[in-house]
């Protein structure tokens, strides 16, 4: 970041009750109070939400792309996690 | 993780762009497809910025309040637009800042059509209308383009740019219903922005110089041509059914093709207009440094503000 540029904050929003608030976008801003208020003007013009999280991006930490086989590949590997590994009899229902 | 070669992380590279598979900021990308899209998406987002200017001014002129509502709407809108693609653009690794004076200076372009003059009322109809039509038929293109967030911001763009070209069309409507002086003042505004709504669409494709790469890129997924010539076919019909005259003597169906034929655009005047010597070129981004400079004190105001705060809070 250059010194004169504000800080980048991630934007999530909840588009309503019972949802889980959702990444939407970034934008710049001086503090979080102004982040928020931004955020409402770029991202909720049309009633896209009814709550916002800003985060300062800098403090996201993310996996590693280039790792995500090695990272991933335990549960690739894992196929009775789910239900359909399993054999069952004919007429079975409910289950 | 083994070290792999240049060779093999482009192989890889190609066979997802293929596969249709997202490129995502953080994800291995050659060099050139990084600067094709920090050229285009920051193209792209002062497209939206300077496209600001000839509709506003037009805000404290509409003729009723509800025209003003919607005028002013539009124009955030835009302003939104140009920060989902500034965002988009600082995931490659610019700054924001040095992209916005890259614009001040000169050294990148922004798209032709915003350095006509918006003359009349009537211009509110034939840039909603055209000028938003011919975007639009770009960016629902652009919408499956191969990099994530490029792709993201260009799905939220047309949603809410459904109603720009609406709102432009209806302008016209009205006045093609209205007096004679209001026929005229539409039709005017049709023949002058007609054929640099065309060339919106950039270079023929013989000439395009990026069009190739992108496509296997597919950061395009559509030619120049091929666009204009969606854009033809959908909006004669429209010009049309309300009485419009669409100025180009060539223009007419042509059943085996199974499109419309047109006349020649004038490439000079496009070179012109993109080479800087258009009717606006200068004037356009002197408002674009002026807002810059006339805002630096309130933006430096806020940071002292955020960072008294911050003191404070750790006192």
């Amino acid at each position: 970041m250059k010194s004169n540029e504000w800080p980048l904050w991630e934007v999530f929003i909840r588009s309503k009750q019972g949802l889980n608030h959702k990444h939407v976008g970034s934008l710049r801003a001086p503090d979080a109070e102004m982040a928020l208020q931004n955020a409402r003007d770029v991202y909720t013009r049309r009633s896209e939400g009814i709550s916002i999280w800003v985060v300062q991006s800098a403090l996201i930490v993310a996996s590693d792309p280039t790792e995500a086989d090695a990272l991933f590949e335990p549960a690739d590997s894992k196929v009775y996690r789910h239900p359909t590994f399993y054999d069952l009899p004919d007429g079975i229902e409910h289950m | 993780m083994e070290t792999m070669t240049l060779e093999k992380l482009a192989e890889n590279f190609q066979a997802k762009i293929d596969a249709d598979i997202k490129i995502e900021p953080n994800d291995w990308m050659p060099d050139n497809y990084r600067k094709t899209l920090i050229r285009q998406i920051s193209q792209h987002a002062h497209s939206e910025i300077v496209g600001m200017l000839p509709e506003g001014n037009w805000i404290t002129r509409a003729p009723s309040l509800r025209r003003k509502a919607v005028l002013l709407a539009k124009v955030q809108d835009e302003a939104g637009h140009g920060l989902y693609l500034y965002s988009a653009t600082e995931t490659l690794g610019v700054s924001r800042e040095d992209t916005i004076d890259d614009l001040h200076q000169g050294k990148v372009k922004y798209s032709s059509i915003f350095n006509y003059p918006t003359l009349t009322w009537a211009d509110m109809g034939a840039v909603g209308w055209l000028v938003d039509g011919a975007a639009i038929m770009n960016q629902v293109a652009l919408c499956r383009t191969s990099y994530g967030p490029y792709a993201r911001a260009m799905v939220k763009i047309c949603k809410e740019e459904s109603f720009h070209q609406r709102q432009g069309y209806e302008i016209m409507t009205n006045l093609m219903n209205g007096t004679a002086l209001q026929k005229e003042m539409a039709q005017d505004a049709l023949n002058r922005f007609w054929w640099p709504a065309l060339m919106m669409f950039g270079p023929s494709d013989a000439e395009s110089k990026h069009t190739e790469q992108s496509m296997r890129w597919r950061v395009k997924r559509y030619t120049n041509d091929e666009l204009r010539q969606a854009f033809v076919d959908a909006t004669v019909p429209q010009a049309e059914l309300i009485g419009l005259t669409v100025p180009d003597p060539k223009l007419q169906w042509n059943e085996e093709r199974g499109h419309y034929d047109f006349g020649d655009i004038d490439w000079d005047e496009f070179w012109q207009v993109v080479g800087g010597n258009g009717p606006c070129n200068k004037e356009r981004i002197e408002a674009r440094v002026k807002a810059k400079e006339d805002g630096a004190w309130v933006r430096e105001a806020a940071t002292a503000f955020a960072e008294k705060r911050k003191m404070r809070e750790n006192q």
